[in-house]
């Protein structure tokens, strides 16, 4: 009796967590919804996807880092620099766009490897590590520059974060690829719901009742598919919607199905537990950091795109954005807790709110004013959920 | 007779345990008072009730302080009474100064209640007179050795006009010549009309300072003996501190013993902050297949940093010395050589070194073991789960899905998902620190029988006790360990408790040489270290 009890308290509160976050979303957009009958247009959907897509990849890198309880604050900076690498050989010396790519991707990979020597293997806080790469990376991007901006790429680099997929199979102002493409989507996500579920009667785990979930699997899908719908009757589906798809399912298998996911969470649980469980902390922390640089560059490959140009300034203060991306999706600020798909809504969050703003014409000083309350108010009912939960043990 | 304290049947419970069960204990004015007993007897739980650590209310009995009953709320309250407790962990603040830490919470202020620095440095320079010492008052603590900063304690107890002064473990952590000093202060404060409480294990200590001699075992008062008294001898006390029956504690078992599986020779290792301080010195052992060896040692002999050190040189530095397993020398330089050896290690704190308690019990019992449940990179999370599922069954872990957090269990539950993690990476030796530490009987049977199982697979166990009849109980041979030096051999059938607490105890410069370490030069002595130099020390 009391095992079940406590059993059921158990899942009841691991809910709250997990769900807490998905409610607060949902309320988001039906907020904006009523607040504003144009925010569920498909024009302005989409226009939501291409615009806040590089914090949802920056939030990505940055969820492992603060699962691994360390933090990054140079990611602004390292974006900025591989936009203005990209930009100076694309630009400037007009080399074809995958070039220009590749030497971003590479500038990532340098900066995330320098980051992670230092955090690795001398030892010294990501926060003070980065707080030094924030400024070094954004030096080196005015230098790159000569301090002015470089525009516009044009052709296939503008094509990345702007262009479509779409017309394949025609149709008459509806998309059918973009249909299809999410059908295919929705369908796969559904197969593999049923098939955890299986594992879960399987090996007795709760499962829940069959009802709730077909009702659950429904919803989703007439989610998916009335979004995919806004999408293919306004210009299909973007391009950077699918490189955003990819690289989640990618993260999220990584953090929860690999042994380098399990050893990030091992470290940020228990650092010490972690060392004597046979963990190779610097190796997991150094890798953890070349990963972020490597999606930092992602990142401003996307954001230069999206630009068409490249900016000294470019990316400013965006490493905030994706962390509290990661917070207000739940993640624990000491370390050991946090999902992708927790941070993922809380990136969409702060991408709603801003983008309601905007529709509103809120002043940019207010709309700072709304982000600095939701991050906070997003942790402390993170802090009084743990107390709870603590209380409750 | 004028006695300056009376704590009269005093009873404490925490869940599940009963800590103090109807203790009194009568100090006189003036004396030197020495309490003795095992790990976890309840001494410093004791001494926790008498400061107000623990206040009224939450423990039953009476104490009457100069004459009248006292229910302190909390430390600040026994310590304006003149009752000052100094932990063996020591309360200071390392980069702060000298006076600045006497003063702590204490400020002297001047005017329009700003401190008074000039005043503060003047006063702790007096009060460092008193206890001995001439630093500058404006040193940080950090600069002084442990000695000096012991010293710098009492010097704080004084500055709050004390008049009951308890140290715990006070010489623990000290060299031969600062524990002498500090004794001699003691004596000196004495001389001033200071009562002293002393908790210590040091027998010959006690028997040099002490006027009475309270020991306490398993929550309980057995004695005070007046030390003046010939008949009060260092067998007496241990006797008194060990002395209880032992049946039907422990499973039975039949040993069925064969070739050594882990051979340590010359294991040397030192201190990972402190340069030149001998923490392990050249200890030998051997373990074999099928059987419980135990390594016995009061607390800072260097039992959790021997386990450490060999596990992967996870504690120490400049570690020197062989390990063989099977005969076959390996290198363990790191965690997960030594797992790939074969060798298993169940830390001492599970809380801090042993489980992430934020994350779910199946997660923790694959931690060690993930590369069993792993192809390039990939885990089998279902199988993962089914072994999870296994252990929890096996060990009998009393929760309700493997999915409920590590950090929900209580410390027998813990204790075996700690068990499981180690059990699931198949080793060949398997070494437990403190396996029973703050569980319950119950759960100590349980955890008892899981060694035995294992041992008759063939494995080898080490188990590191401060609890003396629990290794007399399990194990087949035991090593004693002290000052990181292995100070003796005895197989369980020959052991007692009177004279494994013999072993333990010898003087740091008559250690006894055995087979393993006779004849040894000795390069330099091994201080004592103590459990809090562990804290922060893990590499």
């Amino acid at each position: 009796m009391n095992a079940t009890a406590a059993g059921l308290r158990d899942g009841l509160t691991k809910n709250l967590r997990q769900s807490g976050i998905l409610i607060a979303f949902i309320v988001v957009v039906g907020a904006s919804a009523l607040l504003n009958p144009n925010f569920l247009s498909p024009g302005n959907l989409t226009n939501l996807v291409l615009q806040y897509s590089y914090i949802l990849i920056l939030a990505l890198g940055m969820l492992l880092v603060i699962v691994s309880a360390q933090i990054d604050l140079s990611v602004g900076s390292v974006m900025a620099l591989a936009g203005a690498v990209a930009a100076v050989l694309v630009i400037k010396q007009g080399m074809p766009w995958w070039v220009g790519v590749l030497a971003a991707l590479g500038v990532g990979l340098l900066a995330g490897a320098w980051q992670g020597f230092w955090v690795a293997f001398v030892g010294i806080p990501g926060f003070i590590v980065t707080l030094a790469g924030m400024l070094l990376f954004r030096g080196l991007t005015a230098l790159v520059l000569n301090s002015i901006s470089l525009s516009p790429f044009g052709g296939d680099f503008y094509l990345i974060a702007n262009g479509f997929l779409n017309g394949l199979f025609g149709g008459q102002g509806v998309d059918i690829f973009t249909l299809v493409v999410f059908a295919l989507a929705g369908l796969i996500f559904v197969y593999l719901q049923v098939r955890d579920r299986q594992a879960r009667i399987a090996y007795n785990q709760e499962a829940g009742s069959m009802v709730g979930f077909i009702v659950k699997q429904i919803l989703i899908l007439a989610v998916l598919m009335w979004f995919a719908y806004q999408l293919a009757s306004s210009r299909g589906l973007p391009n950077i919607l699918v490189l955003l798809a990819v690289l989640i399912v990618t993260y999220t298998l990584l953090s929860q199905k690999t042994t380098f996911g399990r050893h990030i969470y091992a470290i940020g649980g228990n650092l010490n537990a972690a060392k004597l469980s046979g963990v190779r902390v610097r190796r997991i922390n150094f890798w953890v950091f070349v990963n972020m640089g490597v999606l930092a560059a992602v990142a401003g490959i996307v954001f230069s795109s999206r630009m068409n140009g490249a900016q000294p300034a470019a990316g400013n203060g965006v490493e905030l954005d994706a962390i509290a991306a990661c917070f207000i999706g739940g993640a624990s600020t000491t370390g050991g807790i946090g999902r992708i798909g927790g941070a993922m809504i809380g990136g969409l969050i702060m991408a709603v709110m801003t983008n309601i703003m905007s529709l509103m014409g809120v002043d940019y000083p207010w709309q700072q004013v709304a982000k600095g309350l939701v991050l906070l108010l997003a942790v402390a009912f993170d802090l009084w959920n743990r107390r709870r939960s603590e209380g409750a043990a | 007779m004028d006695n300056i304290l009376e704590m009269r049947s005093i009873t404490k419970e925490f869940p599940g345990v009963l800590a103090l069960s109807d203790v009194s204990l009568t100090v006189e004015r003036g004396e030197v008072h020495a309490i003795c007993g095992e790990n976890g007897a309840g001494k410093s739980t004791l001494m926790k009730v008498l400061s107000g650590v623990y206040p009224h209310g939450t423990y039953r009995g009476e104490i009457f302080y100069e004459g009248e009953e006292v229910q302190f709320s909390s430390i600040n309250d026994s310590e304006e009474k003149g009752i000052v407790i100094i932990h063996q962990e020591l309360a200071l603040v390392p980069y702060l100064s000298v006076a600045e830490n006497i003063f702590l919470g204490n400020e002297v202020r001047g005017v329009g209640g700003l401190i008074d620095w000039n005043k503060a440095n003047s006063l702790a320079t007096e009060l460092m007179q008193r206890v001995g010492l001439d630093e500058n008052p404006t040193t940080p603590i950090s600069q002084l050795g442990v000695g000096k900063q012991q010293l710098i304690e009492i010097a704080k107890a004084l500055s709050k006009n004390v008049r009951l002064l308890i140290l715990d473990e006070p010489t623990a952590a000290l060299n031969d010549t600062d524990s002498e000093h500090l004794l001699g202060l003691i004596r000196q404060l004495k001389a001033q009309g200071i009562t002293s409480i002393m908790i210590s294990h040091k027998l010959n200590e006690i028997a040099e300072i002490a006027d009475n001699t309270t020991i306490i075992r398993d929550g309980m008062t057995i004695e005070t003996l007046d030390m003046a008294d010939p008949a009060s001898t260092q067998d007496r006390i241990i006797r008194g501190m060990v002395g209880r029956d032992l049946e039907h504690r422990f499973p039975e078992r039949t040993p069925a013993i064969g070739a050594p599986v882990l051979e340590v020779k010359d294991w040397t290792v030192y201190h990972p902050t402190q340069p030149g301080r001998l923490i392990i010195d050249h200890a030998s052992f051997t373990v074999k297949a099928g059987e419980v060896v135990g390594i016995a040692g009061l607390m800072g002999a260097g039992r959790t940093e021997l386990a450490m050190s060999l596990f992967g040189h996870a504690y120490g530095r400049d570690i020197s010395g062989e390990v063989s397993m099977h005969g076959k020398r390996v290198n363990t330089q790191n965690v997960p050589d030594a797992i790939e050896a074969k060798i298993a290690y169940c830390t001492e704190d599970r809380k801090v070194y042993g489980l992430n308690l934020i994350d779910d019990i199946r997660h923790n019992i694959s931690s060690a073991g993930l590369f069993k449940l792993s192809k390039y990179g990939w885990v089998n999370d279902n199988e993962e789960l089914k072994v999870a599922q296994e252990y929890a069954t096996n060990l009998n872990i009393k929760t309700p899905t493997v999915l409920t957090l590590a950090g929900k269990l209580s410390g027998g539950n813990q204790q075996k998902v700690v068990l499981s993690k180690w059990l699931y990476t198949d080793p060949d030796v398997l070494i437990l620190d403190e396996p029973t530490r703050g569980i319950d009987v119950g759960a100590k049977y349980e955890i008892y029988t899981i060694i035995n199982r294992m041992v008759s697979n063939g494995r080898a166990v080490v188990v590191i006790s401060s609890e003396l009849p629990e290794l007399l109980g399990i194990c087949d041979r035991i090593y004693t360990l002290a000052y990181g030096r292995i100070t003796g051999e005895v197989p369980a059938a020959e052991a007692t408790q009177e004279r494994l607490m013999a072993l333990m105890t010898v003087e740091r410069n008559e250690a006894i040489p055995t087979e393993e370490n006779g004849g040894l030069p000795r390069r330099q002595q091994a201080t004592q270290s103590t459990d809090s130099d562990m804290k922060g020390n893990l590499r």
